[in-house]
């Protein structure tokens, strides 16, 4: 396993299993990233390699890397597993991004709620404490959603304030003290620095189509908790090595609170890898599965998730702060069973109204679930509308053993 | 090539006079935020956007002359 | 020059702008408050508040340069340029010159807004709450004729609709109380 293994991996083991960072041409490691295919792990799958030339070509020598391991999707644990038993890969990787973008400042941007891996990321930056020479600071993210959106980022470093702001300016032009910026998720970083190590064909070979990476696997299965798979895998693997599910799952969320509902029968085969995902109209984003119980209500579900992610708007942006509000009472109203006339065509008219509308992704994302929903459990919001519920009324099944 | 509107969504307070003045072009949604028809203006209502960006209270909108956006590419 | 006629013009022209700025303070209270109705949509209110206080520069030019070319007076530019500095009225005169200026940067911010930018333009607009009751006082305390009925209606109404209108503004919900109210409570915040 690459990416996951014992807490707190040292310095001497690390160095021991995978040789000590190599030195590459200046452009070398960001042409292997582009063969590579390498996308980003932090919910946007944006390719790495042009994200790294964007700021290498805006970089005058006073760029900044921030590694971002905010990780405030409340569903994923994979970066704060992946920091706290492999620092040392993700430091490997910000100090090869500095080098390829030509960055003098490495910020680890790490979840306050993170602590194994910060106390992780502090140790290890302690053991290479030569090496770094003062170039890397740990700054803590506060809790809350939007914070590890890359411009909240830059904004909570700059001012102290977590909140996304207007772009442009993107980060990659002018981020942190102004300079460009690079903000990478923490396990791309890592990815990276394997790639470094063994090249761009391994990304594809290792892991086939589309290489290795981390999931956070919940809800009814047995074992909850992070995997690493290769993207060949499917939903069914990815079951049995959570000790397999606890009774029929009807939908499994994926991707996250900005992902997408998906059919367990329908997707259960297929493999998970960011292409074939997109030709079905999903995505792995952050890289979560959740698996929705039978006894549980899909209506219910979305109800909660879109409260979560309404209270979680930074209110700066009218459409957001009014509209996901207007939409979680009205999916809160229906999910009891209690709605208006109105409640669904709601819905369903605001969630085309939101889009693009904020200054950050936040009313998208959230819509972007909304949607699916609304499509997967089409008869359940039809019949919670008419204040009946499909799922309470079928007989409660017994969980497989 | 005609202009582009564009509005900062953290500034706009959705007092709604832009969509007074140039209403061809900028709608209010349930809650009084513009929602902003893509695409160029047309050369005739050039004047009236110009009135509708300087009539924002906040200063919300501005005129963009359209060419490529800043794209990682 | 007939020099009954200056004064009569210092005096109409200035009371024609303080009822004018009492327009332009209460249409710019009734714009922050966001009052409409389907046949009165916004931008009429901006806009007469805007062309008001323009208009007002106008007659406060009226108002100023007769006073000062006025035999009579015997004011020097220096009166109308330097608050406080004439020995005429002293106080009341000098607080006239404070309140134009006021006035003046107002209007010049609001001209100019995009090159200021929102902040500041908000700032000095709230000068305006300066402004207005300097110019009364001034309009109140350089009378030396015994006080018509018909000015002291007009001082009343001035300031009733002032007092109405901000006494509107602070009952009401700040509309932008929105951006600071506590979001709606999140009813799951990390599902097992």
């Amino acid at each position: 396993m690459e990416l996951i293994g014992p807490a707190d991996e040292s310095l001497a083991t690390h160095r021991q299993r995978l040789g000590p960072v190599p030195k590459l041409a200046s452009g070398e490691l960001i042409a292997a990233l582009d063969a590579s295919g390498l996308l980003g792990r932090g919910g946007a799958g944006f390719p790495v390699g042009r994200k790294w030339r964007a700021v290498a070509e805006r970089s005058s020598g006073r760029a900044v890397v921030l590694a971002n391991g905010a990780e405030g999707e409340p569903l994923s644990r994979k970066d704060q597993s992946l920091m706290a038993a492999r620092p040392h890969l993700v430091i490997d990787g910000a100090l090869l991004a500095a080098g390829a973008v030509g960055a003098d400042d490495i910020i680890f941007y790490i979840g306050t709620e993170h602590r194994a891996a910060d106390a992780a990321i502090r140790h290890a930056l302690a053991e290479r404490a030569s090496e770094i020479r003062g170039r890397i600071r740990i700054v803590t993210a506060p809790a809350g959603y939007v914070s590890g959106e890359e411009s909240a980022a830059v904004h909570f470093v700059n001012a102290g304030d977590a909140r996304p702001t207007t772009t442009p300016p993107r980060p990659f032009d002018r981020g942190v003290g102004g300079r460009p910026t690079l903000v990478q998720n923490v396990e791309s970083l890592a990815l990276a620095a394997l790639i470094a190590r063994r090249g761009h064909d391994w990304l594809i070979d290792h892991g086939r189509a589309g290489g290795i990476g981390l999931i956070t696997v919940s809800g009814s299965v047995k074992h909850a908790g992070v995997q690493e798979i290769d993207f060949a895998s499917t939903l069914s693997d990815v079951a049995s090595a959570a000790g397999g599910l606890r009774g029929d799952a009807q939908a499994v969320l994926l991707g996250g609170y900005f992902g997408g509902w998906g059919e367990v029968d329908e997707q259960w085969g297929l493999p998970l890898d960011p292409r074939s995902m997109r030709a079905r109209g999903l995505a792995l984003g952050c890289g979560v599965v959740h698996f929705l119980a039978p006894e549980s209500c899909g209506v219910e579900a979305t109800a909660r998730i879109m409260a979560y992610l309404a209270s979680q708007s930074a209110r700066q942006c009218g459409p957001c702060a009014f509209g996901l509000s207007a939409i979680a009472a009205a999916t809160q109203r229906l999910a009891t069973r209690s709605p208006q006339a109105d409640d669904l065509d709601r819905i369903v008219r605001w969630s085309g109204q939101l889009v693009g509308r904020g200054a950050c992704h936040h009313p998208d994302g959230a819509v972007g679930l909304l949607r699916s929903a609304l499509e997967l459990f089409a008869d359940d919001f039809a019949e919670h509308q008419r204040r009946r519920c499909r799922t309470v009324s079928r007989p409660k099944r017994v969980a497989v053993a | 090539m005609g202009a582009i509107i564009e509005v900062d969504r953290i500034r706009c307070d959705g007092h709604g006079l832009c969509a007074e003045l140039l209403p061809e072009r900028i709608s209010l949604d349930d809650w009084g935020y513009p929602v902003i028809k893509r695409g160029p203006l047309p050369e005739h209502l050039s004047a009236l956007a110009r009135r509708a960006v300087d009539v924002c209270p906040v200063l919300a909108l501005r005129l963009a002359h359209a060419s490529r956006p800043i794209a990682l590419i | 020059m007939n020099d009954t006629l200056l004064w009569y013009a210092t005096r109409g022209a200035g009371v024609v702008s303080l009822v004018l700025l009492t327009g332009v303070v209460v249409l710019g209270i009734v714009s922050a408050m966001r009052w409409q109705t389907a046949s009165w949509p916004r931008f009429l209110t901006t806009g007469f508040h805007r062309n008001l206080a323009l208009t007002t520069l106008i007659f406060l030019a009226i108002h100023v340069v007769t006073a000062v070319v006025d035999p009579f007076t015997a004011l020097g530019w220096e009166a109308a340029i330097v608050p406080f500095s004439s020995p005429y009225r002293r106080f009341w005169l000098g607080l006239g010159v404070v309140g134009i200026y006021l006035l003046l940067a107002i209007v010049f911010t609001s001209l100019l807004r995009p090159l200021f930018g929102p902040r500041v333009w908000r700032v000095v607009h709230w000068l305006a709450y300066a402004m207005w009751p300097v110019a009364l006082i001034h309009s109140i305390g350089t009378g030396t004729d015994p006080r018509f009925a018909w000015m002291l209606a007009i001082e009343a109404a001035c300031v009733g609709s002032v007092i109405a209108a901000v006494a509107w503004r602070v009952r009401r919900a700040e509309p932008t109380a929105w951006r600071r109210l506590p979001a709606i409570a999140p009813q799951v915040k990390k599902w097992s």
